[in-house]
């Protein structure tokens, strides 16, 4: 197990330790680990936290969900995690290691090629995402010609080849049309194999299907899944949608005002949640087998950034809370079969 | 697309017709259209030959159309300050209003488009603080007060450049230009530069803003995720992005250069189209002033119609299949 | 009294706190304005006095200079006038003139956008292709050509009709701006739901244009009208220097700057200085509020 020089060895790691009864897995090398990281955002009202102490691993070839409501931070984490933090947000604390190397202060030259290169990055809307002025084939040639020192001609088969994998027929005419001339899944489908050009070892998806009709998710999903795993490509997918974390992820994270507050396995999540938010989440998904008056939901709503309770954030809307709950902040514990930030579940005194 | 160009040239005859329409009757009712005609002097004979032809006691509409078709071939009388036709007069100064505003509009492209994207692109340095706070001066400086200033200092202080006139020209053909000596490049400098600053000024800050913009698109976003590097994000993407509505817009102003080198031609004295305009105000030199009217709107909308073309030729979201047909 | 005090909390006057540019600027609008309209006060003479005039005093230099005199802190012109005071009540002229304009102005356009924009249709469209019209002309030259053809028309006028006519001009020569602004901004809100439930309950049109759809469209109005005032002051200048703005008994800071330019070879700089710099600080200032307004009111840049 090959560790970076002074990272402690077996430490009591807060993430989602897969569990030894999961079949096929091993303590693999993780590809991407994210240490207590803090984002702050300065505002002239104050200084907003918008992550607090997030940690969480993702291996090799592994596909990560990280879930929650809007403004939980899961883009943010996404945009930290490739040095694109919006300014004026920065990282105030914490560590991002890709392969055991620390990225997260890299000077902007350094970071830029990992970039593409070692770490993807697909976003929300392909619309936007794609210069209208630009032929698809120039966006998708300009990418792999920064990274990998192919002539033009070859960059050209190497652009018609990716454009094939990720689904767009016709793909040698295609290849110099212009965005607005592609549907919306298409175009994410261009946006996938611009993210992939390069071969990068980890893709971080920023609700990729967000802006795409429905009948079109499934495909772009299960698209994205499969040309990962193929690659070996690890994949961060930030989403709300937990119909696609449970399609598609193996493990899933779940956000809340900032924080991670379960981690694990996704049938361990989703059947056997153990924070109670999880819990108000998978309860609010409606079922079709079940025969229900009314939608459950969780009372209240998330607080915003600048009123974040003392304690555990979840605390005025839940109800086991108790005395401690509000008093401290609990941190990502074992329980079964995931990791939960709960004092329901604490096992130490 | 050329349905485009058919309704655009629709709509720029309308334009042409209504002012047409207030040039004729400015013609017409102002003053007295015989006197237009013939100038001041004319003998009875003449006058009344004259309004007969001119069917002045036939319909308005009539008179119109008669009116437009003198108008479309250049007719428009005589000048009645300086006694001679209108078309000779504005053929003679032509050349040299639309060597000053050429020259201008050049000057501030050349100079406006890399100061306002370095504006854009090191934004707090100190150096583009400056030079946003030179544009928004020259954006407050009237035109004739920047070239009173001008004169004042290089003309009276110290004496490098001549104050007035075109200097040397040389004819070629019809055309009589200053560009091919250097005295009448020396002649020129001052002219040119007042005219430019103000559209120097504003390409500027429309550079800026349009780039900034363009900075905060997703696009440049997912551009720097793929690991592109800032050359290729700021000159391939960012600059690419923002010239086409620059561009476009750039060229509607410069259809303004011509009308502002108005004021230029007066403080300078440079024997242009605008001199003769605004003699032609002082006097009340009616055919001049409507001959004036019609020929700038003739060149603003061909140059917006030329703009509107290039819209096309540049933004390919614009084009059918994506292809310029 | 509760506005009031909202407006000094709120994000507006925070930006304007933070911005020591705008808030130069503003003090020094404040003081031209203060000058201006109180120059009876202010000025140390009244220029425009015809009796107080010493034709023994003309073409003083500044103070500072040889040959100046403490009684004339920026020199005389040509007449003896005091070139401080001149300033103030050009000043004070150029921006009466320039006010109006734009007040006139914003109503024409305005009032045609919110038609415009509400009752769309044909109405829409004529309105637009007046403006197109408008639009094919530099605003230069519709003020010079209202102002010309006001000038055959009545060749003799009182300098009253002389000041409408050029008020009229500048008016003219802007008001398509705000008539375009205001009609995109009045569609858009068209659509939106508090307009359209205004109409269900039987709200008349009129009403949901004034009272509902306006307040929401001013904001990029006012950046207009604050650049606008600097243009309108720059087209008066211009328009007086070239001889067809104000008439010559109340003369502007354009009229003041063209009597200068008769002297600059003759040496005598200042009579043209003095104005030229006067306007240059007003417009510099005006243009500086109106950048620093368009920064605040634009939500995105928050």
């Amino acid at each position: 197990m090959s560790a970076a020089p002074g990272r402690p060895k077996q430490a009591r790691s807060p993430t989602g330790d897969r569990p030894k009864a999961e079949k096929g897995a091993s303590m693999t090398t993780a590809l991407l680990e994210v240490r207590r990281l803090r984002v702050e955002i300065p505002t002239r009202r104050g200084t907003l936290l918008a992550l607090d102490d997030i940690s969480f691993d993702i291996a090799a070839g592994e596909i990560l969900g990280v879930v929650g409501e809007s403004g939980a931070g899961k883009s943010l984490t996404g945009s930290a995690i490739i040095g694109l933090l919006d300014p004026p947000g920065r990282i105030a604390g914490g560590e991002i290691l890709l392969q055991g190397e620390r990225i997260d202060h890299l000077p902007y030259e350094q970071m830029r090629r990992i970039r593409g290169r070692r770490i993807g990055a697909i976003f929300q809307d392909p619309l936007t995402s794609l210069n209208p002025l630009y032929t698809v084939g120039r966006q998708l040639i300009e990418t792999i010609q920064a990274h990998l020192g192919f002539s033009h001609a070859q960059a050209r088969q190497r652009a018609i080849e990716l454009l094939e994998q990720t689904g767009i027929p016709a793909a040698a005419q295609r290849i110099d049309q212009y965005p607005h001339q592609f549907s919306g899944g298409m175009r994410q489908r261009v946006v996938i194999a611009l993210a992939l050009a390069a071969e990068p070892q980890l893709i971080v998806a920023d609700e990729p299907t967000t802006a795409l009709d429905v009948s079109i998710q499934a495909q772009i999903i299960s698209l994205l899944k499969s040309i990962c795993r193929q690659r070996g490509a690890a994949v961060m997918l930030v989403t709300h949608d937990m119909g696609v974390i449970a399609e598609t992820c193996d493990r899933v994270a779940v956000m809340y005002a900032g924080r991670v507050v379960e981690i694990g396995p996704v049938a361990e999540v989703i059947h056997h949640p153990a924070h109670p938010y999880t819990r108000g989440l998978m309860g609010a998904i409606p079922a079709m087998d079940e025969d229900r008056e009314r939608l459950s939901q969780i009372e209240g709503s998330m607080p915003r950034l600048n009123a974040v309770p003392a304690g555990c954030a979840y605390n005025p809307r839940c109800e086991h809370a108790f005395a401690r709950c509000r008093e401290q902040r609990p941190e990502l514990a074992p329980v079964a079969g995931t990791q939960a930030a709960c004092w329901l579940h604490e096992e130490r005194a | 697309m050329l349905a485009f160009v058919f309704r655009r040239l629709v709509q720029a005859s309308l334009v042409m017709l209504t002012v047409a329409l207030i040039a004729f009757t400015l013609f017409q009712f102002v003053g007295d259209p015989v006197n237009n005609m013939l100038g001041q002097d004319a003998t009875p004979e003449q006058r009344q030959a004259l309004r007969r032809d001119l069917g002045l006691d036939s319909t308005v509409p009539v008179q119109f159309a008669r009116f437009v078709g003198n108008a479309v071939r250049g007719e428009f009388g005589i000048s009645l300050k300086q006694g001679q036709k209108v078309a000779t007069l504005i053929k003679e100064r032509f050349p040299a209003t639309l060597e000053l505003s050429v020259t201008a509009a050049l000057l501030a492209l050349l100079v406006g488009v890399p100061l306002g994207a370095h504006a854009a692109l090191k934004r707090g340095r100190a150096s583009s603080q400056l030079s946003m706070l030179l544009s928004l001066l020259g954006v407050s400086l009237p035109t004739f007060e920047i070239g009173i200033l001008m004169i004042l200092v290089f003309s009276v202080w110290l004496k490098w450049l001549p104050s007035f006139s075109r200097g040397d020209v040389v004819s070629l053909g019809f055309w009589s230009t200053g560009l091919l000596t250097l005295d009448g490049w020396r002649h020129l400098l001052m002219p040119a530069f007042t005219l430019a600053v103000f559209q120097l000024a504003l390409i500027m800050r429309l550079v800026r803003a349009e780039m900034l913009e363009v900075l905060r698109a997703d696009y440049i976003k997912f551009a720097r995720a793929r690991g592109l590097s800032n050359r290729v994000v700021y000159f391939g993407h960012a600059l690419r992005n923002t010239l086409v509505p620059v561009i476009t817009i750039t060229g509607l102003q410069l259809g303004s250069l011509i009308a502002f080198s108005i004021i230029t031609e007066k403080v300078f004295q440079w024997p242009g189209m605008g001199l003769l305009f605004i003699q032609a105000v002082e006097f009340a030199d009616i055919p001049v002033m409507a001959a004036y009217l019609c020929l700038i709107s003739l060149i603003f909308v061909l140059i917006n119609l030329l703009v509107d073309l290039l819209y096309f030729a540049v933004d390919p979201r614009l084009r059918v299949d994506g292809k310029l047909h | 009294m509760a506005a009031f005090q909202s407006f000094f909390e709120g994000d507006v006057w925070w930006s304007f706190r933070r911005s020591p540019l705008a808030i130069a600027a503003a003090l020094i609008l404040l003081i031209c304005l203060f000058c201006a309209a109180f120059a009876e006060w202010v000025a140390p003479h009244n220029p425009f006095d015809l009796a107080s005039l010493e034709l023994m005093d003309a073409r003083l230099p500044p103070q500072w200079l040889d040959g100046g005199s403490t009684k004339y802190l920026l020199g005389t012109d040509d007449q003896g006038r005091d070139l401080f005071s001149a300033l103030m009540y050009g000043a004070r002229i150029s921006l009466i003139v320039a006010a109006a304009s734009v007040l006139l102005s914003l109503l024409i356009g305005v009032s045609l956008g919110l038609l415009a924009g509400f009752a769309g249709g044909r109405v829409d469209g004529l309105i637009m292709r007046v403006c197109d019209v408008m639009l094919s002309f530099p605003s230069i030259l519709v003020a010079l050509l209202i102002d010309g053809i006001g000038k055959v028309l009545y060749p003799n006028a009182p300098g009253g009709l002389a000041f409408i006519v050029l008020i009229l001009a500048i008016a003219m020569s802007g008001w398509v701006q705000y008539a375009r602004t205001v009609r995109g901004s009045t569609m858009v809100e068209r659509n939106k739901e508090y307009v359209q439930a205004a109409r269900v309950i039987g709200v008349r049109p009129w009403r949901i244009m004034f009272r509902h759809v306006l307040p929401n469209v001013m904001g990029p109005v006012l950046v207009l009208a604050t650049i606008h005032v600097a243009a309108a002051v720059t087209i008066e200048a211009t328009l007086s220097f070239l001889g067809v703005g104000v008439p010559p008994t109340t003369p502007s800071l354009g009229t003041l700057i063209r009597v200068g330019n008769d002297f600059i070879f003759s040496g005598e700089w200042w009579i043209v200085i003095w104005p030229s710099i006067a306007l240059v600080t007003i417009t510099l200032s005006v243009n500086v509020l109106g950048d620093w307004l368009r920064d605040a009111l634009n939500p995105r840049l928050r």
